[in-house]
């Protein structure tokens, strides 16, 4: 088995109207063994800017961990928010610094940058930047969730229709995927708000 | 820094609390050629005398005002080989500010890890301060701006300020010209009144060097023939 496929996870983020979601499981295995149903894979670097780290989890810990301390002592030195496009090359450049030795995680970046646009982004373990007009997927669900977005996806969704979108291409994805699932957990941010909600699916 | 006969700093704190070293340093800066600079509220104007030692140095070969990026230039007072290696240090970690957030450097940042470079040789064995003073000058998303760095790594923010010889003089006439509303050209003609109020010999576009920057975020060194243009203006 990959060494990607130990813990088992699922990401997913969504652009819409002037807002985004980024959603994944609540799974954490230990291969065929779940260990926990409410582990957290979305992290929150500041107000308009969310990180989701699939993949082996010690690595996403550490990862999340290094990064937060760049944005702070970003934060203090320039006395402003990283912008997401600023921050997903920062996660670039620290994820091919370890090139030979790599983190094994795929992030899944998404914010919202100037005049509110939203962003996002999604990268390879060695720090590949793609970044993309409609969604990116992570985890070892994401073949799956590659069809479910394609087929469910619309542009210029409001906030809304978009968490049931991404709500929906979740939930079918993980459920044909026995590493991944036991809920989810949805983050729907628009410019004035972040709406956070948990999902129950399949608990298996 | 130094090897390992010289781990020790060479500038030390005398019984007065100062660092002589650095005291000395900003004596060959006030020895140096003037050079001053003015921030409009559109932009940014930094110039300087170019007095060569001879009539026969060509002068198309002196470059006094250096760009660090393509929105920050700089210009100097004092010793031009320490320039040159302060330039190139900034440069240097413009780059590589740029190399991990794809983003422009802001000014303050660059002002802010020059200055510790020149910090770090006043705290390091074997090493001497470095012989100028900067003013460097810039157009960001925070507006025009104007810094000047000294010796020993202490910045400030101007509105104007003038180095070198015959800074009183110069600071007294910016204090008396300087308004808060000014336009570029404005400032570009006072920069040229104050440079003109101590120099010795004629004003050409020849002997002094002037730099700008405006809205549109790019420094440039004017031309020769463009300073002549303004001076013909001023007359």
């Amino acid at each position: 088995m990959s060494i990607f496929e130990y813990n088992g996870s699922a990401l997913i983020a969504m652009v819409g109207k002037n807002c985004f979601a980024i959603a994944s499981d609540r799974r954490l295995g230990v291969q065929l063994q779940t260990i926990a149903t409410d582990f957290q894979r979305i992290y929150k670097v500041h107000d308009r800017l969310f990180l989701g780290l699939s993949g082996l989890a010690t690595d996403a810990q550490t990862l999340y961990q290094r990064l937060v301390f760049r944005h702070k002592l970003y934060q203090l030195r320039e006395e402003r928010d990283m912008k997401p496009e600023t921050f997903a090359s920062l996660v670039s450049a620290i994820l091919y610094e370890k090139r030979f030795g790599p983190y094994f995680c795929q992030p899944v970046i998404a914010g919202l940058g100037d005049e509110d646009k939203p962003f996002i982004c999604t990268m390879d373990s060695i720090g590949a930047k793609e970044l993309a007009k409609d969604f990116v997927v992570a985890g070892t669900a994401s073949e799956s969730l590659y069809g479910a977005c394609e087929a469910m996806f619309k542009p210029d969704m409001e906030a809304e229709e978009l968490f049931e979108t991404v709500s929906q291409a979740l939930l079918s994805s993980v459920d044909r995927d026995c590493l991944s699932g036991w809920g989810g957990h949805v983050y729907v941010v628009t410019p004035t708000e972040v709406r956070e909600r948990i999902l129950k699916g399949r608990m298996d | 820094m130094g090897d390992s006969q010289y781990s020790f700093s060479l500038t030390t704190f005398s019984p007065s609390g100062k660092l002589v070293q650095i005291e000395h340093a900003l004596t060959a800066v006030g020895s140096g050629q003037t050079s001053l600079g003015i921030k409009a509220s559109n932009g940014v104007v930094i110039a300087t005398e170019k007095k060569l030692p001879s009539i026969l140095v060509d002068e198309s070969s002196v470059q006094k005002i250096q760009c660090l990026t393509p929105n920050i230039g700089v210009v100097y007072s004092g010793m031009g080989p320490d320039f040159r290696v302060l330039v190139r240090k900034s440069r240097k970690q413009a780059e590589q500010y740029h190399r991990l957030y794809k983003e422009p450097i802001p000014v303050t940042q660059l002002v802010r890890e020059t200055a510790a470079v020149m910090q770090e040789f006043t705290q390091s064995g074997g090493v001497r301060p470095f012989g100028v003073s900067l003013l460097v000058a810039g157009y960001d998303d925070n507006g025009p701006q104007l810094y000047q760095v000294d010796p020993s790594g202490s910045y400030f923010s101007w509105k104007a300020s003038a180095m070198g010889k015959n800074v009183s003089n110069a600071k007294t006439f910016l204090e008396k010209r300087y308004t808060d509303d000014m336009e570029l050209d404005d400032a570009v003609h006072t920069a040229i009144l104050t440079l003109k109020e101590g120099f010795e010999g004629q004003i050409s576009g020849k002997n002094i060097e002037i730099g700008i920057i405006d809205s549109d975020k790019k420094f440039r060194v004017l031309t020769p023939a463009e300073i002549d243009d303004y001076l013909a203006e001023v007359e």
